[in-house]
Order: C-alpha cells, then structure tokens, then sequence
C-alpha cells in the first residue's frame, strides 16, 4: 500500500472503520468503512450534513462512543503506527487530552460550570504530568491563556463570566494544554457568531502554526474548510464518498453529485441568481441503508446500476471518488 | 425607501427589559423601518441584537415600551385584545427552532389545524382538516404524514409544518424568525425555496430575520443591518452588497468565510472585540468600542440615521458626518 512507504509523515491512518449503535430496536450503521489518513502538521477537513457519520467517527478515534450502545465493528485507527482500537484503558487514559486532544461543539456545556477556567486547564496538565509543581502548573496556564488571546489574570474566573466566544477559547486551550499531535475539532465555531467565528478560526490557524498541531477539521461549512482545510473528505451517510486536497474539491473538475450538490446549495455571496439548487429530498436512514450507492435515491444522474452495485472508488492523483459515472464500477 | 405605501412601519419603536436593580437592557432601541406590501425586509444583526425581539414586539407578542407600530396605516400598538385577536390573522410568525414551536402531543394535521379552529375559520372540523391537507401540499408535505407526530419527522419537515400552520390563517404578512437556521444547507435551500414561491403565490409579505448575510441576500428586497438594539445600516440588497458603508456590515461581510480558495489567500480582516452590553448604554455610537475608525465624535454622541444616497441610511459619523 502506498502510505507504507511514507510512514513517517502519516500521523493518523484510519481503515476501513465501521460503527454501528445497537438497541434493542433497532441498528444503526453509522459509519460503513471510513477510511484516511492525516498527515503530520497538515489538517482533514471531515465535511457533511447532519447524521453524515462525522462526530461518530471522531468519538471512534477518541474511543468515546456511548459504552451501551455504540460499538466498533471493524477497522483500525493507527497513531503513529500503533492501533488505537487495540489499545486498553490504561493505554487510552495516556493519549486522550496528551496526544490527541478534542474541542467539542457547544462550548456552553463541554466546560465545567463549578470549576475556575484555571483549574480546568491546570486539570489536563496535571493529569498527564505527575511530578509537576504548582507553581509551574500555574504558569503553564497562563502562557496557554495568552496563547488563546486571553488575559491570564482570568484564570480564577469562572465559565459563566465568558462570553460564547471566550468559552471557546478555553476549551481549546484546554485542548492544546498538553500540546497534543493530533487535535480533533468538532464544530468548534457552529454555535458562535460570524465575528467570533472569524476570531477563533484565527486562533486555531496561528496556534497549528506555531505547534505544529495537525488537526481533524469536522464541519458543514465549505467556507471554513476553504479557509483551514489542507485535505477534504466529504461524508454522506455513513460513508467517504470524495476525498482530496482541498484545491481538487474547490476546483471544477469531476466531483461526485452530492459534493456538487452541497456547492449549490450554499448562498453565494457573489452571485444574483434568486433560487438556490437544493438537493432534492433527504439522507437516507441509517437502520435501513439503500442496497447500491447511498446517494443514488437523491441523484439527478443516478442510472440502473446506482441502485444495484456500490460504487467502488476512483483514484486520480491524490483525488478520489465513489461514483459510478466516473467508472467507480471497479469491475 | 419605497414608493408604494407600506404594509408595515415603525417609529421610534423602543422595547426596554427591566433588570433587577432598576437597570434597563436596551434589546430595541429607536428602530424606524419600513416595509411595502409584497416586498421581503431582510434584518440582519448577531445574537444579542435585539433582532427577533424586534419582530416580536411588531406583532405584540412583546409589549413595546414606546413608539408605535403601524400596520395597514393603523397603529397596532395601542390594539386592544379583541383587536390583537382579529388582527393575529393577518400577522403570523415562523419561529427559529422546528423541535421546540411545535406541540409535541398533536400529530401533525392537529398542528396545523389549531389556528383555524381558534379563529373558527370554518363550521365544521370536515372542513378545516380538508383546508389543513390542502396546506400541506402547498408546503410539500405528503398527506401520508398527516396523521404522524412532529418526533417521527426530521427538522426539514418540522420546518413545513411550522410553515403551513403560519400560512393556516391567510396571513398578509409573516416575521419569518431564523427559519433556516437550524437546518442543514441542502434543506436549508428547499426551505428557502419554499418561502420564496409561497411569497410569490399568495403575495406575502416577509420579515426575514436572519444572522447570515448571504441568506438574506437570497431572499430579500431590502436589508437592515442592526447593532445592539439600534439600525446602523439599511439598503436595497444589491446597493447593501456592493456599496457598504457602515463599518461593522462591512466587518459581518469579511467575516463569513467563502466556499472558494480565494478566501484562502486573503487575510480576513477581523473585527476585534465582542460585543458590548445592552445594559444601560451609554450615548455615542454603540459599535464605537470595536471600530477601527472611532473618533471622539464618536464616544459622546449618537450618529442620526442618515440618507446617504437615495434609499440608503447609514448610523456613522464617519460615514455621513451627522
């Protein structure tokens, strides 16, 4: 396999990755065979809509899913050569928040309300670095915040004396805390504002800068992926259906139907047009999966063979497609 | 701002929330705007500036604090409940969140049936359920939901019921309040859509609230930028786009990151800052504290929304000197 011979550069090299969350009802395939890689100092952006798979396969890295109902089914996840879905507790405990570290959606509630924003930090720190001292610790904290853009002089303040975007700020710097290779950024900008968004992107740009820091982008937004993205992987249904760098996606060439879908439902800016092109009808459910490509039911360009055989993918360069129109028969 | 006469206008409209300690949050503060009777009001502004409180307090589901609200020339604000009741059919609002505004424990046709058997549009529950199907085609909902309930539906779907029961009672004009907000792109166009046939239909008139400018660029005839309680910017969408004057819209429109690599190379230009409290304002211009072109004008009093160019006001001193 190709990446085998740049092992050095690849710092997470996700396969064929399958999760599905069981009840007594029903099952769920959440994700159906994830595969990428990231490379060190560069960052993924996971693009898709809601019930895509994205944040299952994130928590699937983190080994976070749900323990009653989320299992994974198959694959591996290798950081840095070693595969995370072998790993045991006390192995996970080393990495989690050490070496890969997760900014989650909603900064209101990933912060611990009765804990100064100081302690949270110091929290991480400590946790990971045994015989460290306090004072230390405590300046640890202060340069983070500084490095986030806030005054270290609000370390013993507590979440509810941040705004939105300040909260954010913290849950990153707790994430950056232990200065991890891998960080995981799920949504991190969906519940700001448009301002405050351009300011923590920012933050996030110059901080991987600085670090080094590769990063796992999952977002919805193709304009943030334009801006931060080195690499983009659209999601759809439990399943990477394009991949590439990010000059493959945004450019005009062959794209799978639902990437090119996804750019025409977004409001433009710059054009006049009155109506938008949706994408007709809705993701498919996952208890109850179509037979043949997933996206076949929405597809304006869906032929016989959509609805009966999986796409297979189509390599081109660094490109790749699951699309039968691109010959993704694979026969 | 319009030739024709408005369906809907404001003057002076203020709505102050009292806090404890006799403190007064400013959430809408002195709004003049217009509306003209087809037409699509874009209003524009980020969380916490006083954007659907506006909306609510036009249809009075607020009590303004003063200023007068004008609706077919007669001044709504000073309605009395009987008045509000009959009025509400020619008013109707769709809310933001498609999983909380809807009723959890109606099915679906209830939902849309409830207004109707409210204003008791029709004699007989026959008629009114036919009346509520015949909505949920206009909507795009198949009939097959009818009898479903809003859990078993996605937010898309929720979106289209909230529609329809807005549409139930042949409304001449909806305060459409972030609609789409809470949806993802690909439904958020078919819902887009949907309001904009649905306009052209029936003749509607919208007031869209949004925080995405490139949403109501879509959708609206004009567009009023609001900042903390207060209009600092109102155009013609083209004239908005292509001649922005305020300061703070043209922060709004660097800061939405574009789905193209252009973007990439381009450093934004990023307004510092968040935004300030509501709570008892101090006089000068509200966006002062953030602006790169803050004058001492500027701290001390507040700029008059001023005609610019015909049709477009601006609130800035730098902008229009008053």
């Amino acid at each position: 396999m190709p990446y085998r011979e740049n092992l050095g550069d690849v710092l997470l090299n996700v396969e064929d990755l399958r999760v599905i969350y069981k009840t007594d009802l029903e099952t769920v395939a959440a994700v159906n065979g994830v595969s990428f890689t990231i490379k060190r100092g560069k960052t993924l952006g996971l693009v898709g809509e809601t019930g895509a798979g994205k944040t299952t396969t994130a928590l699937s890295i983190m080994r976070l899913l749900p323990s009653t109902t989320g299992r994974i089914l198959g694959g591996k996840a290798e950081f840095n050569g070693r595969d995370i879905m072998k790993f045991d507790d006390l192995m996970l405990r080393a990495i989690r928040g050490n070496s890969i570290a997760m900014v989650f959606q909603d900064p209101m509630t990933s912060l611990n309300p009765v804990m100064t924003v100081g302690d949270q930090i110091a929290e991480t720190i400590e946790t990971h670095n045994e015989k460290i001292s306090k004072n230390e610790v405590k300046k640890r904290v202060g340069d983070i915040l500084t490095l986030v853009g806030i005054m270290p002089q609000r370390m013993s303040e507590y979440p509810h004396q941040f705004s939105g975007g300040m909260k954010q700020r913290v849950v990153i710097a707790i994430a950056l805390a232990c200065e991890p290779e891998l960080l995981i950024a799920d949504e991190p900008t969906t519940a700001l504002d448009v301002t405050i968004q351009a300011q923590v992107l920012n933050v996030i740009k110059e901080l991987r800068e600085r670090l080094g820091t590769s990063m796992l982008m999952i977002t919805h937004d193709l304009g943030i992926v334009a801006r931060i993205c080195d690499d983009v992987a659209v999601m759809y249904a439990g399943e990477i259906i394009e991949s590439g760098p990010v000059e493959d996606i945004f450019s005009p060439k062959a794209h799978h139907p639902y990437t090119a879908g996804l750019f025409d439902s977004v409001p433009d800016l710059r054009s006049d047009a009155k109506r938008l092109k949706p994408i007709p009808g809705l993701m498919p459910d996952p208890t109850n999966l179509p037979p043949g490509c997933v996206f076949a039911p929405r597809c304006s360009r869906a032929m016989d063979i959509c609805a009966r055989e999986h796409p297979k993918k189509t390599v081109s360069g660094a490109h790749s497609l699951a699309c039968h129109l691109f010959g993704g028969t694979g026969a | 701002m319009s030739e024709n006469t408005p369906l809907l206008e404001t003057a002076a409209l203020r709505k102050l929330f009292k806090l404890r300690g006799g403190a007064n949050l400013h959430a809408v503060d002195g709004v003049n705007i217009r509306i003209a009777k087809g037409e699509t009001l874009g209003v524009v502004g980020e969380s916490g500036c006083g954007k659907s409180t506006l909306g609510r307090v036009i249809l009075r589901l607020i009590e303004p604090t003063s200023g007068q609200v004008f609706f077919n020339g007669r001044d709504i604000a000073k309605f009395k409940k009987r008045d509000m009741y009959e009025l509400r059919r020619e008013m109707q609002i769709i809310f933001q969140d498609p999983y909380s505004s809807i009723d959890p424990r109606k099915s679906v046709v209830e939902i849309i049936a409830e207004y109707m058997f409210i204003h008791k549009l029709f004699g007989n529950k026959l008629e009114t359920f036919n009346r509520a199907a015949e909505l949920m085609d206009m909507v795009g909902l198949a009939r097959r939901y009818a009898n479903m309930y809003p859990h078993e539906l996605d937010g898309g779907r929720r979106q289209r019921i909230g529609i329809a029961r807005a549409l139930s009672l042949n409304p001449k004009f909806i305060v459409c309040d972030e609609p789409v907000s809470a949806l993802d792109v690909s439904i958020q166009a078919q819902i887009l859509n949907l309001l904009m046939d649905i306009q052209e239909e029936l003749g509607l008139t919208y007031m869209f609230i949004t925080h995405d400018l490139s949403v109501v660029k879509h959708i609206s005839n004009n567009i009023v930028v609001m900042y903390l309680g207060q209009c600092v910017e109102f155009a013609a969408y083209g004239e908005l786009f292509d001649n922005t004057l305020h300061p703070y819209t043209q922060a709004l429109l660097a800061a939405i990151p574009e789905p193209n690599l252009e973007s990439r190379l381009k450093e934004p230009k990023i307004i510092r800052g968040e935004v300030t409290s509501p709570i008892n304002v101090k006089p000068g211009c509200r966006f002062a504290a953030r602006c790169d072109y803050c004058m001492d004008v500027c701290r001390t009093r507040d700029p008059e929304f001023a005609e610019v160019s015909p049709g477009h006001f601006v609130a800035c001193f730098k902008v229009s000197g008053k």
